[in-house]
């Protein structure tokens, strides 16, 4: 599989680590009355999807940034793929 | 119709007029005391063991494509009882125990071939480890010895024991595992269920759960409604997505584990290798072939089919440890789609729906596991009790802290 880095362009999948669902980044609140419900949840439960899929993938070869790639765990097929930075900024969180 | 050495000699002078199909093509009914969802070796030999150790009638296994066409058809054929914490041993050594007397019990050669694993080690550390596994194997009625280099090198002269980077410095010998003919465990299981009133329904997929007031009432599926007292789902690759379609999430990743086959050679290896400084395990086939893999891909997929990197990876630790194997050519390659659990370990556990039981979350280890599973998850349907080897398999381990991690990664599936 080849990832198409935002800032550096086509890279080999070889060159990355995978962690998993994207949602890794979204980490609940700790001080939440369910904090330990979310957590589990957080933790421990995957949608596992048979289609497309958001998923964090770090460029340990490489520049060492987080992305997350969205990909067809069907086909393989690659369709989008951003810095984890700019999705969390998004998302209205982070510096 | 039983099978045995006077029949195939009945057969051969009788021009082979007299053998009948292995199990029937009946029609779904409208409703079942059980139904199993998923006709490979899990649920083919749950059918089986609740028609015939826990008395159980009218049953019913529900499969989408044809049965054995999944996992138990795609995967390197390895039993063993060699695992190290006390959930997990106790039940794999009952599931060798069942290989043991597999034939025998279902009246079908299915080819088990005790002819022994070695898990060589390379450092003082992984010695010890080994030492460590080998005694929790004995302690669950398992057998277990520790080989130090001369030993190894008298089973396979051939290694290359001086790598310099893994030099092999011994292995620890599970004499009882072994390969099993892993199509004929389906075929026997199939055969064995439908001898005793089992329907197995091919394509047959499951659509959907009739559910009312937290209780199951039965399936959807492609062939019209089938009304069930109690639904056993046992698609380990497909976890997610079956149970999804009863509102649950699992803790469960689908990833792709790939398996090669060489060229047939003539015997060369006659037991399981697996080498301690990568992942690679081979064996030979009775075909000749070896049949080897590795890791797994290690991003979520559900296509059988892995990539390259793998591929090499494989084939570079297979070198390592074997340089003859580069005169190998390799045959063809394929891949599974494992349901890879939080901890490495299975689930053989009731549900949030009443009437709804879960088995799946079997990692790279289902195979060896048929028989065990098919009987505890046989015992859980039919009793309302796990077996007494399975009662680690919960689904709620994690909320409890009840983890049963061998390889101690956290809940990171792809590294298990």
């Amino acid at each position: 599989m080849i990832i198409d880095h935002p800032l550096l362009g086509p890279r080999d999948a070889q060159e990355f680590v995978y962690l998993g669902d994207a949602d890794l980044i979204n980490r609940p609140d700790w001080q939440a009355e369910d904090a330990a419900d979310a957590f589990h949840d957080y933790l421990y439960l995957r949608d596992n999807p048979a289609g497309v899929h958001r998923e964090l993938w770090y460029h340990e070869q490489g520049d060492r940034s987080w992305l997350v790639v969205t990909r067809d765990t069907l086909t393989h097929e690659i369709s989008k793929v951003e810095l984890a930075r700019d999705v969390a900024r998004a998302q209205g969180r982070g510096r | 119709m039983r099978y045995s050495g006077w029949r195939v000699i009945k057969e051969a002078l009788t021009g082979h007029k007299g053998w009948t199909p292995a199990w029937s093509d009946p029609e779904p009914k409208d409703h079942y005391d059980i139904v199993i969802v998923g006709g490979g070796g899990h649920g083919l030999a749950t059918a089986y063991y609740l028609a015939k150790e826990f008395g159980q009638a009218r049953i019913a296994v529900l499969e989408k494509g044809w049965i054995g066409g999944g996992n138990v058809g795609r995967n390197t054929t390895i039993i063993r009882s060699n695992y190290l914490l006390d959930g997990n041993e106790p039940f794999y050594e009952l599931s060798l125990k069942l290989w043991e007397g597999l034939e025998q019990d279902f009246n079908y050669n299915a080819m088990v071939s005790q002819r022994g694993i070695l898990n060589l080690v390379h450092s003082d550390a992984q010695r010890d480890a080994a030492r460590r596994r080998g005694n929790a194997m004995i302690l669950n009625g398992s057998d277990a010895e520790l080989l130090d280099t001369d030993g190894v090198r008298a089973m396979y002269p051939f290694f290359n024991f001086d790598n310099a980077r893994f030099p092999i410095k011994g292995g620890l010998l599970h004499r009882r595992g072994g390969t099993v003919r892993h199509d004929a465990v389906a075929w026997g299981y199939a055969r064995g269920a439908d001898m005793r009133g089992v329907d197995i329904i091919q394509n047959c997929e499951v659509t959907g759960f009739r559910i009312e007031q937290g209780r199951v009432l039965g399936v959807e599926t492609s062939r019209g409604y089938i009304g069930a007292s109690k639904v056993g789902v046992a698609v380990a690759g497909s976890s997610s997505r079956v149970m999804e379609k009863a509102g649950m999430r699992l803790p469960i990743e689908s990833h792709v584990l790939q398996a090669f086959v060489s060229e047939g050679l003539k015997p060369l290896i006659d037991g399981v290798i697996t080498f301690g400084a990568g992942h690679f395990y081979v064996s030979q086939s009775d075909k000749g072939g070896l049949v080897f893999g590795g890791d797994i891909d290690m991003y979520n997929t559900y296509a059988q089919r892995g990539n390259l990197p793998v591929v090499e990876d494989v084939i570079e630790s297979g070198m390592a440890l074997i340089p003859a194997l580069g005169r190998v050519r390799m045959l063809r390659g394929w891949g599974g789609i494992m349901d890879m659990s939080m901890d490495g370990s299975p689930f053989i556990d009731r549900t949030s729906v009443d009437g709804l039981y879960f088995n799946g979350g079997w990692c790279y280890g289902g195979f060896k596991a048929t028989p065990a599973s098919g009987f505890c998850y046989a015992h859980l349907l039919a009793t309302g009790r796990p077996h007494e080897v399975a009662t680690a398999y919960r689904l709620d381990r994690f909320r409890t802290g009840h983890m049963i991690d061998e390889k101690g990664q956290g809940a990171q599936p792809n590294l298990h």
